[in-house]
């Protein structure tokens, strides 16, 4: 292993790049997820948590509902509609903060549990291998699945694109890289059956044969529970570990790492025959196939040193994070940051009242000790960032120029192909936040597009209607000539 | 309490500029302590008064540009600049030499360019070179090791003549270099076999470091043992220094094949002189070698195709420092053309070509 470390020189070796952040995984692993989370007073059902367009809101204020009844309907061809995740009345639809970290109004509807958590008629399904293709991921559309790792990508958009492609393989993600979160882990160990019985509803509706689960070596538990569930299935389901190393879950990593495969530029995993989704995501598309069940919880991580009692707890969607954090004992006078998904590439939060999404996979309240940070120092070029950089890029080199100003340059060095891990940060002595350079420099650019598309735009119109009038002019000026003409003859014709 | 609005990660490594520093200090230590015990006295003098002045000089720099002196001083680059000056010089040199090393290190190799990581040299090297070329006579005044407190040692007031006194080492306390010896030998039409008869080559002690040069040179043994602990800490990576040593031992290897009188081969040139140092401590300089991996093989091939060049061919017997500051030069060359594949490109940074040829 060492000698072919020796010789790889990172482009052909399977894993280039990744760090090994401290995991900080023990504050929850070993708890069993926490089912008995009591229902909180009012629900915030964001209508954007998934990417693509937000869904259109089908009940009115003052309505009573049923628990997984549709409240919002997908609009346009990338959404997801949004269910009842209890039953109560709607209170309201209103403009509330999401859970971002420019907490930016979005339409939210309000609910108010009626305390009886009652179903409406699910339908379910005794053989969902007998249903055609098509059908699985038209009842995963319908229950509102997305990307249950963070994404939050609608999930039938996936499916059907992945039956198109007619991919090869379906690869789940159960690496969980990041610190601190471990729902992915506790979903494994309890719910293998279900999430094995996820994974070949979706191969089934793939009309795909071979489906390859990627557990972190650190999770010994999950890949056992896995591997039992997975023994009955003939190989269909392949049950493997990989090294724990982060970026691990970065979907063009493990295809790397399985199939040798890199994704171009500019593509899709699909391109190569793969589609990857996470173990999650596996679970709540058994549950809407089999049950008929809509995605209206999840299993989040509620972690961080301000947290007395860290934990997994499945939660209706639309609790306010405070609220979870209330109930594993969080003590805000010792919280100095509020995260949302895993310290690698969450969101920080500016207060936790906001609501719970399809993709929160965690919620950390850190104290002031865990997010220690010094001012940024001078680059020292040690390279450390270069080699922590999974994507083979040269951090330190975009940095630099987008420090000067250029950003033009920085993006000659690949500045587009960051996926902004974060690793080059996590690993820079001078502690300089690199990927907050790179974020900034990738939104700027994209607004400097839109700037001069927009001034295209209007000269265009400037133009055209400069046109406009000059044609206007110019077939006034003939019709004038015209009548005059005419006018003339006319004359001519008089005097003759 | 307030809440800090920061962006991802929210986690870091605990590796820090000052920690880096410290490290390739503690390894520099044990060849350091070997040369000041065979060299005595005056080589302690000359070390500590190099240190002090690159300390004082980074001070009165930073406070001349403005810039935080108790916030940056403490990063441990003026101190290991200095220290790597100090290993460089003649262990009996006059006080003034670590002074004006210190100062050109300091100054001319860093400040002037920005401070740390803005340098496009090294700036021991450059100080060594510098010093070599304005000072020849001090800069190739050797002393020969002697047992701590034995009768060929200086005692403490005769060390203090020669270093802040400049008074002249009595006979038997000074004598070439290897290379030196080595060079001037060839020069005078000796052969390679003969030179080392009578000079003073002895593989054992040229290895140990029992044998006249730089103060903290001489133990080729000590200085790799530093850089392999440096390895082991991931402070460095093998790039560099695989590559220097491995040109440096093959370029040698096939010339001594070729003629044995002429050339000397792998052992000699990778025990004598800075090779060792050069390898692990200086051409592995974050700031001014290549940040990917493939430039840095080259980096080190590069560094290691010079000295041994200069060292055969050149007109001064040390090639290490020039060698260095050479492929210094080339580094933004380097790093301009060679650069990691990013993921989905081709090393011209296209796509890659779908499955089945599509673009
Ligand atoms: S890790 Fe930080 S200090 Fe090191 S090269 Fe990268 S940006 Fe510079
Ligand atoms: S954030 Fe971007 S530049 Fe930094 S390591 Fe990740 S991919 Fe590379």
């Amino acid at each position: 292993m060492a000698a072919f470390k020796l010789f790889s020189f990172g482009a052909s070796g399977k894993i280039r790049g990744g760090v090994h952040p401290e995991p900080r995984k023990q504050a929850t692993s070993d708890r069993p997820i926490e089912t008995a989370f009591p229902l909180p007073p009012l629900l915030y059902l964001s209508l954007q948590q998934h990417a693509g367009q937000p869904a259109e809101p089908v009940v009115r204020v003052g309505e009573r509902v049923l628990k997984g009844q549709l409240l919002a309907a997908g609009q346009g061809t990338i959404s997801a509609p949004v269910h009842a995740p209890t039953s109560g009345v709607v209170t309201d639809i209103l403009d509330y903060p999401a859970a971002h970290p420019s907490a930016l109004p979005t339409p939210t509807l309000l609910l108010e549990p009626d305390g009886e958590d009652r179903w409406i008629e699910t339908q379910e399904v005794a053989d969902p291998f007998s249903l055609p293709p098509e059908e699985i991921s038209a009842r995963v559309g319908a229950a509102g699945v997305v990307g249950m790792g963070g994404a939050a990508f609608p999930s039938a958009v996936k499916l059907n694109l992945g039956r198109k492609t007619k991919i090869q393989t379906l690869l789940i993600n159960g690496g969980e890289c990041e610190p601190y979160l471990t729902c992915d882990d506790r979903l494994m160990r309890e719910r293998a059956a279900d999430i094995v019985d996820g994974i070949l509803i979706m191969l089934h509706g793939l009309e795909c044969n071979q489906a390859i689960v990627g557990i972190e070596d650190n999770k010994p538990e999950a890949y056992a529970a896995m591997r039992e569930a997975a023994a009955p299935h003939g190989g269909k389901v392949d049950v493997r570990q990989v090294p724990s190393l982060y970026p691990m879950g970065w979907d063009k990593q493990l295809i790397r790492y399985f199939t040798g495969k890199e994704v171009p530029a500019g593509g899709r995993s699909a391109d190569v025959g793969v589609l990857m989704h996470n173990v999650a995501t596996a679970y709540a598309v058994q549950q809407a196939v089999r049950y008929g069940k809509p995605l209206v919880s999840r299993v989040v991580t509620v972690s961080g040193s301000a947290v007395a009692a860290p934990r997994n707890v499945e939660a209706p969607i639309g609790t306010l994070l405070a609220d979870l954090l209330a109930f594993c004992g969080h003590r805000p006078d010792d919280t100095a940051s509020y995260v949302m998904g895993g310290p690698m590439m969450g969101d920080s939060l500016p207060h936790p009242k906001v609501p719970l999404v399809k993709g929160t996979c965690g919620i950390l309240a850190l104290s002031p000790q865990e997010v220690a940070v010094s001012d940024a120092k001078a680059c020292i070029r040690c390279s450390r960032c270069v080699s922590a950089c999974p994507a083979g890029l040269l951090p330190l080199e975009m940095m630099a120029r987008i420090r000067a100003g250029q950003l033009e340059s920085a993006l000659g060095y690949g500045l587009k192909d960051c996926i902004s891990c974060g690793s080059c940060s996590y690993v820079c002595p001078s502690e300089i936040p690199l990927v907050h350079y790179f974020k900034y420099a990738s939104g700027e650019l994209v607004a400097r597009e839109q700037m001069k598309h927009r001034t295209e735009q209007t000269k265009r119109l400037a133009e055209e209607r400069q046109a406009r009038f000059e044609r206007h002019k110019r077939e006034q000026a003939a019709l004038a000539a015209q009548r005059k003409a005419q006018a003339q003859q006319r004359k001519a014709e008089e005097a003759a | 309490m307030s809440m800090s609005m920061l962006s991802a990660p929210f986690t870091r490594s605990d590796s820090q500029v000052q920690g880096i520093m410290t490290a390739v200090i503690l390894a520099l230590v044990p060849a350091t302590a070997f040369g000041l015990v065979i060299f005595g006295w005056p080589a302690l003098f000359l070390w500590a008064v190099t240190l002090l002045s690159a300390l004082a000089f980074e001070a009165g720099c930073l406070a001349l540009a403005g810039k935080p002196v108790r916030a940056i001083l403490p990063d441990g680059s003026a101190v290991l600049s200095g220290w790597l000056v100090a290993m460089t010089l003649p262990p009996w040199a006059p006080w003034w030499i670590g002074v004006v090393g210190a100062g050109i290190a300091i100054v001319v190799g860093k400040q002037v360019f920005g401070g740390l990581g803005q340098n496009p040299f090294n700036p021991a090297m450059l100080a060594r070179v510098a010093l070599l070329v304005a000072f020849p006579l001090e800069m190739t005044t050797w002393a020969v090791p002697s047992l701590p407190f034995s009768s060929s040692a200086p005692g403490l007031f005769d060390s203090l003549a020669i270093t802040f006194a400049g008074a002249p080492a009595a006979d038997g306390m000074t004598g070439p270099t290897l290379i030196g010896n080595w060079k001037t030998e060839l020069s005078q039409g000796r052969g390679l076999s003969e030179s080392l008869m009578s000079g003073p080559y002895d593989v054992v002690a040229s290895i140990l470091g029992w044998k006249a040069g730089s103060l903290g040179e001489t133990s080729s043994l000590l200085v790799a043992l530093g850089g392999l602990w440096l390895l082991k800490k991931k402070i460095i990576t093998w790039h560099i220094p695989v590559s220097l040593l491995t040109t440096v031992a093959l370029l040698a290897g096939v010339f001594a094949l070729i003629d044995g009188e002429r050339y000397a081969g792998p052992i000699f040139h990778l025990t004598s002189g800075a090779v060792m140092l050069a390898a692990f401590f200086i051409a592995t300089d974050y700031v001014t070698s290549p940040s990917s991996p493939a430039g840095q093989l080259l980096f080190g091939a590069g560094c290691g195709l010079f000295i041994f060049v200069i060292r055969t061919w050149g007109a001064y017997p040390e090639g290490a420092g020039f060698s260095v500051l050479l492929m210094n030069a080339l580094t933004p060359v380097i790093d301009h053309y060679v650069r990691p594949r990013i993921y989905g490109r081709d090393l011209k940074g296209r796509p890659l070509d779908l499955p089945g040829g599509r673009r």
